[in-house]
């Protein structure tokens, strides 16, 4: 749930990146941290195995400047993609004001996106929030490596498996490289700050 | 403009904070805590938002990054105890050389965490922190 001081005209929100183990949520935070560094005051927080996957969250707060006279704050959160660690991920869901779920690209990932969104639908239930209504946006990640030749789900597979129903924007992206990273922030954030601002008197 | 609290119970969205209640949380939090000797104090969410942070001036922390891994950890010691049979543990406490942190649920929505050095005991600070709570639970409940 967001948080508005009216006192130092300030919003908190928080935003989720979701989505399967190895998909590159922690790899849209790493580049978002790298792109914008001059405008992050702390450091990356980052609970990891030694394996080198998430264990519990990636956490990164990136000041946003100004809406409507408030000062907005955006807290970006991963969650651990691995299946077995769905209490942690729903942990990490708890107060969510807007979701970015990261879908694999790769062929051989398209049963782990489903079950993922799916998860990502019961934790919300669980906090008596719907996905239809959450601000939600996808990114359907690692299309760079069409050119490397490795079999990629085509985006109307993806759009047809996962956002059907819900009708949410979405972008093909390299959280690797870089192409529509920022995009896909930037969307996430309007959104979110779109649902809150009805509250910004 | 005196908009006021709104509870989450029913997956409700926001928290609105007048300054009015900011002002008695401020106030609540420097005089129970700060002049006892506390190092610093900050009132959060369970979400890791950050609703007022007070401290001696001593001290330049990254206070997002720890109201974010203190509502993490928070939960994650909540989930373990309900493993365990129990519905919560009551003393969360962790002590360094020369600087301890202490957190303290003051409703089902929002944590306090204390940081203090070896200046006050922990005894003594528990005290004060119910007594806090006690007062913060009151001004939090306005309006609800």
């Amino acid at each position: 749930m967001a948080i508005i001081n009216l006192k130092k005209k300030e919003v908190q929100a928080k935003i989720v990146y979701y989505g399967p183990g190895r998909g590159g949520k922690t790899t849209n935070l790493e580049y978002i941290y790298k792109k914008f560094r001059s405008r992050i005051q702390t450091e990356m927080v980052t609970i990891k195995t030694h394996g080198d996957r998430t264990l519990f969250f990636d956490f990164l707060p990136i000041e946003i400047g100004k809406i409507k006279g408030y000062d907005i704050r955006i807290q970006l959160y991963t969650v651990p993609g691995q299946v077995k660690y769905e209490s942690t991920r729903r942990l990490v869901l708890r107060g969510v004001d807007g979701i970015v779920f990261v879908a694999d690209s790769l062929a051989v990932r398209r049963k782990e996106n489903v079950l993922s969104l799916k998860s990502l639908a019961d934790n919300l239930t669980s906090y008596k929030k719907s996905i239809l209504e959450i601000p939600l946006v996808f990114q359907y990640n690692k299309r760079d490596l069409l050119e490397e030749g490795i079999p990629l789900l085509p985006v109307e597979w993806l759009e047809k498996d996962l956002n059907s129903k819900l009708k949410a924007p979405s972008f093909e992206a390299s959280a690797l490289k870089g192409p529509n990273v920022v995009q896909t922030m930037k969307k996430i954030i309007i959104l979110t700050i779109d649902s809150l601002r009805k509250d910004l008197t | 403009m005196d908009k006021q609290y709104i509870s989450d119970a029913d997956g409700q969205r926001t928290y609105i904070f007048t300054p009015a209640q900011l002002s008695k949380i401020e106030a609540v939090l420097a005089e129970d805590l700060l002049d006892v000797g506390v190092h610093s104090v900050t009132l959060i969410d369970m979400a890791g938002n950050i609703i007022s942070t007070m401290d001696n001036g001593e001290n330049k922390r990254d206070l997002y990054s720890l109201a974010a891994l203190a509502a993490g950890n928070f939960g994650a010691v909540s989930t373990m105890a309900g493993l365990i049979g129990e519905e919560e543990f009551s003393l969360l406490f962790h002590k360094g050389k020369k600087e301890n942190i202490h957190f303290s649920k003051v409703t089902e929505e929002f944590l306090l965490i204390t940081i203090f050095g070896k200046e006050v005991s922990l005894g003594f600070l528990r005290l004060k922190v119910a007594e806090a709570t006690d007062k913060l639970v009151e001004i939090l409940k306005l309006g609800s």
